[in-house]
């Protein structure tokens, strides 16, 4: 096609925001770090305009941009710049017991919604209906709920086995809402599991304000910097791409991006498949693993702003080692590093840039293992029996981490990545090898510019009607398709996950199916 | 008698789960409606077996299916009253309290919802010691009280009385009806007085999921390693550590039965741990040396936050704390081991005491 074929990938952590550019084959032209400012924006219009500025970048051929971005995250820890949301849960009478949002934290609550709807409907696991739709009723509150909110979300009992009450549920309330009003139906968000898929949701509804602001702030940025006609694409956390359009009906799935991109990022950097990366950063270390190219992910329910979700988020293990972990030395020769931390400050308060704290990153300086880092002059009355100590723990902190997240008793290979990689030695306990990949400081946005797009369906599967094998074969089918519509290179689609969990305590053989499909993006 | 608020719910929860044995359904569905119970009718009102009259009348309430249905089509919360209402009205007479069925799991925290309803209290005991797969496994069955007759009810208010000949038909008609309605229903059965239920129930059980739970939240508030006080608590023994590096499941009959592999870590580098399950943990095997067995609870708990780990929520990688938990004796009679001993669930060994089992290892070594 056209020469539009390089892309620029952005990644706002919580103290940096990094910036890369990409070639037609995926050569780094150019990288940048910037400090993540307090507002976001600011920060990725730095980096940008820094990153563009680049030697041999030429702007004219940059036809896809990806933003990996932590506003969505925000916004809900901060209980700021929310949705109010009218809360419709179909199922009664079930689900009576247990009203919508009953253990959110109080203010989260008070923010985003005091209207919550429970209507007759639903479905059975085998996809009988538990009662009809109560059409009537829904009408009724799409009129209650005019002008008294900003967005909808709607949860019905099974809809990720039969999700027709959601989907005709949605058509009634734009019928009295209009066709543009944000309605987010738990089908297209989350897995079985009423509560959490039914919270992700009214977060999702929640997010819908922020999500477009910061698409459209993003593409504004981007024309400032005369890139106009460039697609847009959000990062979401399994390491794929969802289109701006997209993001501002799933803002959720943006959240926790961040880890599964420097996992990815490291994956590409590194041509590896299966290691544990390590993400040294300024006040933590992340840990994730690598299977087969994508983040390994966690199987426990996760918390968003204290609410819990069925997300799957990647598998990170943190622990409070980064380069401004401030070291101590107690009275009995213990040595202590972090868990506390100067954090980004660590250029102004380390002793090696002339500050007063002792840090992580003066001992990898005094012990002469970070060249180019601060100036080794302020560090060399360090007592050697300290700095020798003081790098003891910190390797230690980092061996006994991989080790939890190995998962078999051989060598693994690690790739250590993060602006404070220099704390790691290069050789480790129960490690294989130690890679620190070219521009490991930018593995962040290098995954969000490589992110591919997927397609994912999970359902339960009555295994009488067709057997096990046939099941699955149907399953990833339907991912398959998902994967093309979201723009997937049909040519490239592998099947990276396939899942399949009887329910306990059921005859029938009813299984819970879940099949991921992921392509490279159609360019 | 004894109010039960809040906090004492948190932690049953978390108690609950680690006498499931790896099953029972995750407490937390139980969790949520107590504690809209108790916004509801207030705390809930909870007498120990001793207080119980001898001629009081009382009787069972759970739920009966799969949990991963109930955590889907949340209940209505008029289900378990309904059974229990049905059951009133079957045999002519008002039950003075509740018992929960199951000290395990899921079931554990679903009755004091029920109790709250009808306005009775809770009484402090139950009829496994632990979760169990089917209605027919309690202590009840081995002082031969009849489960039935046992009222299934369903969130549409549909009411399904069993009269069955025998308690293992009572858990195979019930089923179905589970099965027909949707695939979670709430039971009343093992209706029975005071004095029966003082002399088959396990006495104590909710008390005691209360206290493992504060034990493991009051370790975690200190920065101490909960597992010693569990231990002492429950009676039980370390049996191994290690991390988890294989897992396989598959369904037969309704039920997920499957086995996980530990390889050794710390004090047990270069040994093996083999766990079998069947919805529960069932046996726990080293090499050809068997470290406990049904009926003796095994309980995998995470190392580092003492928090169980499910059959379910076992993957590769986890690394866990496996214990043995000493049943009750009524489970170590003759009879006890017959319906709920490992020949029962296919393992061709004899029952051997956990704490037994214990001593004799350490002989070996």
């Amino acid at each position: 096609m056209s020469n539009k074929d390089w892309r620029i990938g952005i990644d706002v952590g919580g103290t940096n925001t990094d910036a890369v550019v990409l070639d037609e084959n995926l050569n780094l032209i150019s990288a940048v770090k910037s400090p993540t400012t307090e507002d976001v924006m600011s920060g990725i219009e730095n980096a940008m305009e820094a990153v563009l500025a680049g030697e041999g970048v030429d702007r004219s051929r940059i036809g896809y941009a990806m933003l990996g971005t932590t506003h969505c995250t925000n916004a809900i820890v901060e209980r700021k710049r929310l949705d109010r949301v009218a809360v419709i849960r179909i199922g009664a009478p079930a689900t009576r017991a247990i009203k919508p949002m009953i253990d959110w934290p109080a203010e989260l609550r008070t923010a985003i919604s005091d209207q919550w709807f429970l209507v007759g409907g639903g479905h059975e696991f085998d996809g009988r209906e538990i009662a009809p739709l109560d059409e009537d009723e829904l009408r009724r509150i799409a009129n209650q709920v005019k002008g008294e909110c900003d967005s909808v979300a709607i949860t019905s009992v099974f809809s990720p086995v039969d999700a027709s009450h959601e989907t005709r549920a949605a058509a009634i309330m734009r019928e009295a809402l209009g066709d543009d009003f944000p309605i987010s139906i738990s089908s297209e968000i989350g897995s079985v599991s009423l509560l959490e898929r039914e919270n992700a949701t009214i977060l999702n509804a929640a997010l819908v304000d922020v999500a477009k602001t910061t698409s459209e702030s993003f593409i504004a940025a981007l024309a400032g910097e005369d890139i106009t006609d460039a697609e847009v694409y959000l990062c979401q956390n399994d390491g794929t791409l969802m289109s701006a359009e997209y993001a501002m009906r799933y803002p959720i799935l943006t959240i926790a991006c961040g880890p599964t991109n420097s996992i990815r990022g490291a994956s590409f950097l590194t041509g590896l498949k299966d290691a544990v990366v390590v993400d040294v950063g300024g006040t933590t270390t992340d840990l994730g693993v690598l299977t087969h190219g994508f983040p390994r992910e966690s199987m426990l329910a996760v918390e968003i702003g204290g609410v819990r979700t069925n997300f799957r988020m990647p598998d990170i293990i943190s622990i409070g080692l980064g380069g401004g972990s401030i070291v101590r030395q107690h009275e009995d020769g213990t040595v202590t590093v972090g868990p506390d931390s100067v954090g980004y400050r660590v250029t102004k308060e380390a002793l090696c840039f002339g500050g007063h704290t002792l840090t992580a990153t003066d001992i990898v300086v005094a012990a002469g293992a970070a060249e180019g880092v601060g100036d080794p002059a302020l560090v060399a009355d360090l007592d050697p029996e300290l700095v020798k100590k003081a790098r003891a723990v910190m390797t230690e902190m980092v061996e006994n981490c991989v080790d939890r997240m190995k998962t078999s008793a051989g060598d693994i290979d690690v790739i250590l990545v993060g602006g404070g990689s220099i704390l790691v030695p290069s050789e480790l306990e129960g490690v294989a090898r130690v890679l620190k990949p070219n521009n490991f400081g930018e593995a962040n946005a290098v995954g969000s510019a490589i992110s591919q797009v997927s397609g994912q369906i999970e359902r339960v599967f009555s295994l009488d009607k067709l057997g096990r094998a046939e099941t699955l074969e149907v399953a990833k089918g339907l991912a398959t398709e998902e994967a093309i519509k979201a723009g997937a290179d049909p040519d490239s689609i592998q099947i990276v996950e396939v899942e399949d969990v009887p329910l306990a305590y059921l005859p029938g053989n009813a299984t819970r199916v879940r099949v991921k499909a992921v392509g490279d993006l159609k360019i | 008698m004894r109010t039960i608020g809040k906090r004492e719910v948190e932690d049953m929860a978390v108690g609950a789960a680690v006498l499931a044995s790896g099953g029972g359904g995750d407490p937390y569905i139980g969790k949520l409606m107590a504690l809209q119970a108790i916004d509801e009718y207030g705390p809930f009102q909870m007498i120990s077996l001793d207080e119980l009259p001898d001629d009081a009348f009382v009787c069972a309430s759970h739920m009966l299916g799969a949990p991963t249905v109930l955590v889907e089509k949340v209940p209505n919360g008029m289900e378990g009253v309904g059974a229990v209402d049905a059951l009133e009205k079957r045999l002519g007479r008002k039950f003075d309290a509740i018992m929960p069925l199951e000290a395990g799991g899921l079931n554990s925290l679903l009755p004091f919802q029920v109790a709250a309803a009808k306005g009775v209290p809770i009484v402090d005991c139950d009829g496994m010691g632990r979760a169990f797969p089917e209605l027919r496994h309690v202590t009840w069955t081995l002082f031969d009280i009849p489960a039935c007759p046992a009222v299934v009810c369903d969130e549409k208010g549909d009411v399904v009385t069993v009269e069955a000949v025998d308690n293992a038909w009572a858990e195979r008609l019930s089923r179905n009806a589970a099965i027909t309605t949707g695939g979670s229903v709430f039971m009343a059965d093992y209706a029975m007085t005071g004095a029966q239920a003082k002399k088959a129930s396990i006495p104590g059980t909710s008390t005691y999921c209360e206290q493992i739970g504060r034990a493991i939240r009051e370790a975690h508030e200190q920065n101490v390693d909960p597992l010693p006080v569990i231990l002492d608590l429950l009676g039980a023994f370390e049996l191994f550590r290690g991390k988890l590096d294989d897992v396989a499941r598959r369904t037969e009959g309704g039920f997920v039965r499957g086995y996980a592999h530990f390889a050794g870590i710390d004090d047990y580098a270069g040994r093996e741990c083999e766990l079998r399950f069947q919805n529960e943990h069932l046996l726990a095997k080293s090499g050809d040396e068997v470290l406990c067995s049904a009926p003796d609870l095994i309980a995998v708990l995470d190392i580092e936050t003492a928090l169980p780990i499910t059959t379910e929520g076992m993957k590769y990688g986890a690394r866990g704390v496996v214990i043995g938990i000493p049943v009750h004796e009524h489970w170590r009679s003759e009879r006890g081991l017959e319906i709920a001993g490992p020949r029962y669930f296919g393992y061709d060994i004899d029952f051997v005491p956990v704490e037994e089992r214990v001593v004799e290892s350490a002989n070996e070594q």
